[in-house]
C-alpha cells in the first residue's frame, strides 16, 4: 500500500492496459464478445451494465480468475498471459472483490496480512503488522485499532480493511467490484474519496457499480456492456446518468417509477404505537392507511429492518400493533402472516429462498398448508402455482425445474415476491425490493409494488435508496439510531431533507 | 400442444438429470451382488440374501428416523444406547407380570417401548431446540445416560426374558415368515414406505427439508423450526423403538453392550443412501439401500476367504469416508 507503483519497464506510449477482441464462452453460451477496452493509468474507468452483461466475468478474467476463450491481453504494449489470480497481482492488477472475504475472527491486523504475515525468525511480527495496518489504514481516510477482531466491525469498517488488504502488493490496475453497494450515503463518500485519492497517485481505477450518479461524479471513462457485447466507451463528462441506463437497457428508460393515482384520507389498517426491539429500535410509532405505500429511510443501522421484524414477531419486541383498529399481538412470525402480513426479507438469498431448492418448492414454503389434501402436498396445484406465478410476476426461467439459485437476483427478488404473495397478505412489508437488481427490473419491481397499493393493499417499504423511495413512496418515515425522526410527505419528500433527518447534520455541516 | 411439450420436457429430464447421487447407492448395491456372487456362488442364494436383509433390519429401521434427524440438520448419536435403554426397559416390563395375559403383555410392552422411544427422542429433541446445545453434543450426552442406565439396571450383567409363554408367542416376530419372506423384511419395507411418505408427500416433511436447508428461510417463511426439528428427534425415537420390538425375540436379553456402535452404522447408512450431512436433502430408499450395502459387505467378508471378518468395522469405517467423497465428486460433476 505504501509502496510506490512496481517499477515495470514502461513504454510510455502504450496504455496500461489493452484488452484486444475479448471472448469468453461457458460451454456454448458465449458471454463476452469481442471486448476492447483501454485503460490508462491515473484514470477511474468506470464498467456498468446490468445484471449479466459481462461485467463480472470480464474482471475475472482481468484478474487472472479465469482465462478468456479468445483475444488478448496487454500491459504497456506486452502481450499477458495470466496463469492465475496471483501472477496478475505480480503485474499489480488487483481485485477488491463485492463479498466481503475476512476472518471475523481474526484482527485487523492478521487479516491485512493475512497470507504474507511478517516474520522474525518463527515467530510473526505482531508490532510490525500492527503498525503497518494502521498506516494502511489511516491511508484510506480510515481509523480503525488494528487489534480488534473484524467481526466487531461495520460493513463499511471491514470493507475499508478489505481495501487496504488488496493495497498492500503493489498495484498499478485496482479493481472495485460494486464496493458500494452496501455501504450508507456517508459511507460511499468516503469510498469515493479513497479511489479519487488512489487516482491522484497515478493508479488505473476499473469501477464497476449500478449506481450512475456515482459512476458520472468518479468516473473518467465510461464503458457499458450489454449482453457481452461492448455497447460504449465514453468521456463521463458526455454523458448524464439516464444516458447511461438508456445504454445499459438498450432502451428508454426515463420513466422508472409508475404513475400513482393520488390516495385520499383512506382508512388506518395498522397502527404501532411505542414499538421497542432491544438493542435496535425504541419507541416507533406510525400508522399505515389502506392502499399507501410508506417508506422507511435512514442509513444502515438505523434499526429499519429490526422494527420491521420485531413488528411482525421475527425478534424480541415490546409495543402495541391494531390491526384495522383491533389489538393484535405476534408471538412468531407465522401469527402475523395468519393475519395478513407477508414481510421480505432484505436478505434474499440468506432469509428469503432455498437457493438449492426448486421454484416450486420455494413458491409455497410459506404457504404450504394450502396446498394440503389428505395429509399430502399436491404437486398438481403446486406446478399450477408456479405456471400462474412465472406468468404474474414475469419470472424469466428458462425451465421451471431451475433451481432457485440459479435465477438472477432480479428473478429471485420476484419470486420471493411471488412467494410471500401466496400468502394473499393485506399488508407487505418490503425490505431493500431492488437491492443488487438491475435497472430494467426495478422498474418492474416497482411496478408491482404499485399495482399491490392500487388493489388495496397497503405497503410499507425499507430502503437505503433514496431515489426509490422518492418515486415511489406516498411518505417516508425516516429513522435515526433506533427512533423514527421525522416524516417527509409531498414537495418536503427529497433527497437533502431526509439525508439531513437520517443523519441529524445539515448538509453543510457534513464533513 | 402442451401436453407434447410437457412429455418431452419429461423424456429430457429423464435422460439428462438423472440425479447421480440418488442412483449412486444402488448402482453400489448391484455392484457388491455382482462381487458377492464371484467371491461365493452361496452368496447369492435367495435363502443367504433373505437372512442378510433380515440381519439389516435394526439398523435399516433405525436409519430411517436417522434420515429425518440429519436432513432437518440435526444429528443424533444415541441411537444405540437408546436400543439398549428401550429393549432393557421394555424386557424388564414383560418380566415384571404387571399383565398376565401373555399376548397382552406383549402389546401392552409394545405400547410402553414406543412411549419410551418417543419420550427418549424428545428429550433429545428438546435438549438441541429448546437448550440450545448442538446436536453432537447434545446426544454425546445422552448417549453416555442411556447407556449408562442401561448398565445400572442390567447391573453390568444381562436383562433376559423369562417367561416361557411370552417367548414362544413373541419369538415369530423376528424369526417369522410370511409367504417365505421373513417377518423383520415386512417392518423394513412397512417403516421405510411411512417415512418415504411423510418426508416426500406431507407439509411436515416439506418443512424437514426446509429447516435443514437453511433455517433462517425456514424461519421468515413461518416454519416453527424448533418443533420441526424436535420432531424429527421423536421419529428417531419411535424408530428406535420399532427396531427394538423386532430385536428383543432375537436373543430374548439385552446387556450393557448391546446395540453399541449402531449410531456408527445408523449415520453411514444415511450418508450412503445420498442424504447430504449437512440437511437439507433426504433419502429413505437410500438409506434402506445403504443399511443393505452395510449388512451384504459384512456377509461377503465372512463367505469369502479374503479378509478377515475382524477387520468388518475398520470396512465399514472405510465406507463411509469413500461414500462421502463419491458424494462430493458428484456434486462437482452436477
Amino acid at each position: 500500500m505504501n509502496s510506490a507503483p512496481s517499477p515495470a519497464p514502461t513504454d510510455s506510449a502504450a496504455p496500461l492496459l489493452n484488452v484486444a477482441g475479448l471472448s469468453k464462452s461457458f460451454g456454448p453460451v458465449q458471454v463476452l464478445k469481442g471486448i476492447d477496452l483501454v485503460v490508462e493509468a491515473g484514470q477511474v474507468h468506470a464498467i456498468i451494465g446490468e445484471n449479466g452483461a459481462g461485467k463480472s466475468t470480464l474482471m475475472k478474467i482481468l484478474s487472472g480468475h479465469l482465462q478468456p476463450t479468445d483475444g488478448g491481453i496487454r500491459i504497456d504494449g506486452q502481450p499477458v498471459v495470466f496463469s492465475g489470480p496471483v501472477d496478475a497481482e505480480h503485474r499489480g492488477i488487483v481485485l477488491v472483490h463485492q463479498e466481503i472475504l475476512l476472518a471475523p475472527d481474526l484482527t485487523v491486523a492478521q487479516n491485512v496480512y493475512l497470507g504474507r504475515e511478517i516474520a522474525k525468525g518463527l515467530v510473526v511480527d505482531d508490532k510490525t503488522m500492527n503498525e503497518g495496518a494502521r498506516k494502511a489504514i489511516r491511508e484510506l481516510g480510515g481509523d480503525i485499532d488494528p487489534t480488534v477482531t473484524v467481526g466487531r466491525l461495520s460493513i463499511a469498517q471491514r470493507q475499508l480493511v478489505q481495501i487496504a488488504r488488496s493495497l498492500l502488493v503493489p498495484h498499478r490496475l485496482v479493481i472495485f467490484d460494486e464496493p458500494t453497494a452496501s455501504l450508507t450515503p456517508v459511507e460511499t463518500e468516503a469510498l469515493l474519496k479513497v479511489i479519487a485519492d488512489i487516482r491522484a497517485k497515478g493508479t488505473a481505477v476499473l469501477y464497476i457499480s449500478h449506481r450512475l450518479p456515482e459512476v458520472k461524479r468518479i468516473a473518467d471513462k465510461v464503458t457499458v456492456l450489454r449482453d457481452g457485447r461492448l455497447v460504449t466507451t465514453r468521456d463521463a463528462s458526455e454523458v448524464e446518468p439516464v444516458d447511461m441506463a438508456r445504454l445499459m437497457v438498450g432502451r428508454d428508460v426515463a420513466k422508472l417509477y409508475p404513475d400513482r393515482a393520488a390516495t385520499g384520507a383512506r382508512e388506518v389498517v395498522l397502527e404501532v404505537e411505542d414499538m421497542s426491539v432491544p438493542g435496535y429500535a425504541e419507541h416507533a410509532s406510525f400508522q399505515l392507511r389502506k392502499g399507501e405505500i410508506l417508506g422507511f429511510a435512514g442509513l444502515v443501522g438505523a434499526g429499519r429492518t429490526e422494527l420491521m421484524e420485531g413488528m411482525v414477531g421475527l425478534r424480541t419486541a415490546r409495543g402495541t400493533v391494531r390491526l384495522a383498529g383491533k389489538p393484535a399481538s405476534f408471538v412468531n412470525v407465522h401469527d402475523s402472516m395468519k393475519a395478513g402480513i407477508a414481510y421480505l426479507s432484505e436478505d434474499r438469498k440468506g432469509k428469503g429462498l432455498l437457493l438449492t431448492k426448486d421454484l416450486k418448492l420455494n413458491l409455497t414454503l410459506a404457504s404450504l398448508g394450502r396446498f394440503v389434501r389428505w395429509w399430502q402436498v399436491d404437486r398438481t396445484r403446486e406446478r399450477e402455482a408456479l405456471d400462474k406465478a412465472i406468468a404474474e410476476f414475469d419470472i424469466r426461467t428458462g425451465r421451471k425445474d431451475l433451481l432457485a439459485g440459479q435465477l438472477s437476483g432480479g428473478n429471485q427478488q420476484k419470486l420471493l415476491l411471488a412467494k410471500m404473495m401466496m400468502l394473499d397478505p393485506s399488508i407487505v412489508i418490503i425490505d431493500e425490493p431492488t437491492r443488487g437488481i438491475d435497472i430494467g427490473t426495478k422498474e418492474q419491481i416497482y411496478k408491482f409494488i404499485a399495482g399491490l397499493a392500487a388493489e388495496g393493499r397497503s405497503i410499507i417499504v425499507v430502503s437505503s435508496e433514496m431515489p426509490e423511495l422518492i418515486g415511489l413512496c406516498d411518505r417516508i418515515l425516516v429513522m435515526r439510531t433506533g427512533h423514527i425522526v421525522g416524516e417527509v410527505a409531498g414537495d418536503h419528500m427529497t433527497e437533502n431533507e431526509i439525508v439531513v433527518l437520517a443523519t441529524g447534520v445539515q448538509a453543510g455541516e457534513a464533513a | 400442444m402442451t401436453e407434447t411439450a410437457a412429455a418431452t420436457a419429461k423424456a429430457r429430464r429423464s435422460w439428462k438429470d438423472v440425479d447421480l447421487r440418488a442412483v449412486a447407492p444402488f448402482v453400489a448395491l448391484a455392484l457388491l451382488l455382482v462381487l458377492g456372487a464371484f467371491a461365493n456362488p452361496n452368496f447369492i442364494s435367495v435363502d443367504n440374501l433373505l437372512n442378510v436383509l433380515t440381519r439389516s433390519a435394526f439398523i435399516a429401521i433405525i436409519a430411517v428416523g436417522a434420515t429425518f434427524v440429519i436432513s432437518a440438520g440435526g444429528l443424533d448419536l444415541s441411537v444405540g444406547s437408546m436400543v439398549a435403554f428401550v429393549a432393557s426397559l421394555t424386557i424388564l416390563f414383560m418380566n415384571s407380570g404387571a399383565v398376565t395375559d401373555p399376548m397382552m403383555t406383549i402389546v401392552a410392552a409394545a405400547v410402553l417401548a414406543i412411549a419410551i422411544g418417543a419420550a427418549c427422542g424428545l428429550a433429545n429433541g428438546l435438549i438441541t431446540t429448546v437448550g440450545r446445545i448442538e446436536p453432537f453434543i447434545a446426544t454425546l450426552g445422552t448417549m453416555g445416560i442411556y447407556r449408562g442406565l442401561t448398565t445400572w439396571l442390567s447391573q453390568g450383567g444381562a436383562i433376559t426374558l423369562r417367561n416361557p409363554e411370552v417367548q414362544s408367542l413373541y419369538r415369530p416376530v423376528y424369526f417369522g415368515e410370511i409367504l417365505g419372506v421373513p417377518f423383520p423384511i415386512y417392518v423394513i419395507v412397512i417403516t421405510a414406505a411411512i417415512g418415504a411418505f411423510v418426508l416426500y408427500r406431507t407439509r411436515y416433511g416439506r418443512h424437514v427439508v426446509a429447516v435443514g436447508s437453511n433455517e433462517d428461510v425456514a424461519h421468515y417463511s413461518g416454519i416453527p423450526v424448533s418443533r420441526v426439528r424436535t420432531l424429527t428427534y421423536v421419529i428417531q425415537g419411535l424408530c428406535v423403538a420399532v427396531a427394538c420390538l423386532i430385536y428383543i425375540p432375537r436373543l430374548g436379553s439385552t446387556s450393557a453392550t448391546t446395540g453399541l456402535m449402531w449410531e456408527l452404522q445408523a449415520i453411514t447408512a444415511v450418508v450412503v443412501g445420498g442424504t447430504a450431512l449437512r440437511g437439507g436433502v433426504g433419502r429413505i430408499w437410500g438409506t434402506i439401500c445403504g443399511a443393505f450395502i452395510l449388512e451384504i459387505v459384512g456377509n461377503i467378508m465372512l463367505l469369502s476367504n479374503f479378509v478377515s471378518e475382524y477387520l468388518l468395522g475398520a470396512i465399514q469405517g472405510a465406507i463411509i469416508i469413500i461414500a462421502m467423497l463419491v458424494q462430493r465428486s458428484l456434486v462437482r460433476k452436477s
